[in-house]
């Protein structure tokens, strides 16, 4: 069953720095799982924490945010922006119930081809092992959660 | 378009009269000459629906309720609003909402009954159960007082001050960990499959906590479990009790008692869903009193208090701004030192006209805005 799952994955990749590191990635020929669908934003501070639920809400099995390093930021602090807007992302994930590896949020500049398909292998590997998002797979019903 | 005639019969829409009180009285009217309740109403009638799925107009009514209460016949007209919501989401239109949705997609996400961490607010000082006779409804506040936060509202005081008052007076409220947002925002944007997947499971969530009384702080879910889901699920057996009356009753048998901290001048403003929709206008004024504040009254109370001009995170456009900071100006007039609401989502909208930018100059405007139940808590 394990084996079947292929997860879908969204992936915010901002125009300036990640996205031109996916594209390094492809050029070098750096293998990664083929599960993410990246969406070009052009920049981290454009991801809205609702962007993210919408993925969760439509079926994606885990979101990854992708910008400039702090400090490298094409506009300034854009990067700085996603970061804290990114907060309450991790708190409603938690508080929802959806589990917080689900989503994670990662620095990786244009220079960083080798980097972006390391963090995607791992992004992926975690997401097999968390199964799929568990508002389409099946839960028990009547199960009692702690407090 | 019978399903759109059955909505016409429902809501009496056929004994418009075209008397044009409803545009007379219209929030969103009085702001805007295009729009006009009366105009929805006939051309429904007329068969004229122009593509409901394009209408922008049905998204712009606030459904504060104000014209109903003024329309001489009675015509139901934001049930009819919402009728004709669902209708165009079945033609396949998606309504852009405020915030992008984003209590909406919350709200769906929770039909999934996922093993949530709800109750993570609540502090070791206050006393909640797990089963009980009286059971608190927190609604979305955890979320929503996240999601504002920059916006300097603290939604969550509000259910932290009703756990906190209800400990005074010795009852330690049941609270469930499932219970989930009781689905009001998707209500109106006419997304009834969802509405009735929470209803069942927050129906399930209080009967397993044995409750015979549930209590809210946000109109929102009340009006909601009164109307729709007593309307879905027909009579629910717990009692639906506002905190307010709650309160007030317990404030006449002489459980609860206020202390007197000098005579603070407070104004109040009715949330239409309590107010127009559910007809409680008495108990919350009567509670700010009997905790020794002075009332002022605005000059439009009652039923015919203005909107905070957004409805369940729809419209929130210039015009809702404008609806806003007038009814903030009418609260300064009062020249009174706090603008109460009972409503989570008044205290939202308020507090975000006066967030950053004002249109008008600071001084007019400069109100705290605080809810009901924190006020009242400070003076036990």
């Amino acid at each position: 069953m394990d084996n079947m799952f292929k997860p879908r994955i969204i992936a915010f990749c901002c125009n300036w720095c990640s996205y031109a590191g996916a594209d390094l990635a492809g050029v070098s020929r750096f293998q990664y799982p083929p599960n993410a669908r990246i969406i070009r934003v052009m920049c981290s501070g454009r991801v809205e924490p609702r962007f993210v639920f919408r993925a969760f809400e439509k079926g994606a099995d885990g979101v990854i945010v992708t910008g400039c390093h702090i400090g490298d930021c094409h506009y300034i602090s854009g990067n700085k922006k996603a970061e804290e807007r990114m907060k309450l992302v991790r708190y409603l994930i938690g508080i929802l119930g959806l589990e917080e590896d689900r989503f994670r949020l990662e620095w990786i500049s244009a220079s960083e081809g080798q980097k972006f398909a390391h963090v995607m292998t791992a992004f992926i590997n975690k997401i097999k092992e968390l199964g799929p998002n568990p508002m389409f797979g099946k839960i028990e019903e009547g199960t009692e959660c702690q407090q | 378009m019978s399903a759109i005639d059955d909505l016409i019969d429902d809501t009496g829409a056929y004994d418009c009269v075209e008397c044009g009180k409803c545009t007379t009285v219209c929030p969103v009217a009085k702001l805007d000459s295009n729009f006009a309740p009366r105009l929805i109403v006939v051309k429904a009638l007329e068969g004229v629906d122009g593509g409901l799925a394009q209408n922008k107009d049905i998204w712009r009514c606030t459904t504060c309720a104000i014209c109903s209460n003024m329309c001489p016949y009675k015509v139901d007209y934001t049930e009819f609003i919402r009728g004709l919501r669902g209708e165009a989401i079945i033609d396949g239109f998606e309504p852009i909402c405020s915030q992008g949705g984003f209590m909406h997609t919350i709200a769906r996400i929770l039909s999934n009954q996922l093993h949530q961490d709800r109750l993570n607010w609540v502090t070791d000082d206050l006393k909640v159960a797990k089963k009980g006779e009286v059971y608190y409804f927190s609604g979305c506040q955890a979320h929503l007082n996240k999601i504002f936060k920059e916006k300097n509202v603290k939604v969550i005081d509000i259910a932290r001050n009703c756990i906190r008052i209800l400990n005074k007076v010795g009852i330690t409220p049941a609270m469930s960990n499932n219970e989930v947002c009781c689905g009001h925002d998707l209500n109106w944007i006419g997304d009834e499959a969802t509405l009735k997947k929470l209803m069942e499971i927050n129906i399930k969530a209080i009967k397993t906590a044995g409750a015979k009384k549930v209590l809210f702080s946000c109109p929102e879910c009340m009006r909601t479990f009164d109307f729709d889901y007593q309307g879905f699920a027909g009579d629910l057996d717990f009692e639906l009790v506002y905190i307010t009356d709650f309160l007030m009753d317990l404030v006449d048998d002489g459980k609860l008692e206020f202390k007197d901290k000098g005579k603070e001048k407070v104004t109040y403003h009715d949330p239409c869903r309590l107010g127009r929709h559910l007809g409680i206008y008495d108990s919350p004024r009567e509670l700010i009193e009997a905790a020794g504040f002075e009332l002022i009254e605005m000059e439009n109370i009652c039923e015919n208090a203005t909107c905070c001009g957004v409805n369940a995170f729809v419209t929130c456009e210039a015009l809702s701004k404008t609806m806003q900071i007038n009814r903030l100006i009418e609260a300064k007039n009062t020249q009174a030192d706090k603008l109460v609401t009972a409503c989570p989502k008044c205290l939202i909208h308020f507090s975000c006209a006066v967030w950053k930018e004002i249109p008008v100059e600071k001084e007019k405007v400069d109100i705290p805005i605080i809810d009901l139940i924190s006020v009242v808590t400070e003076r036990i």
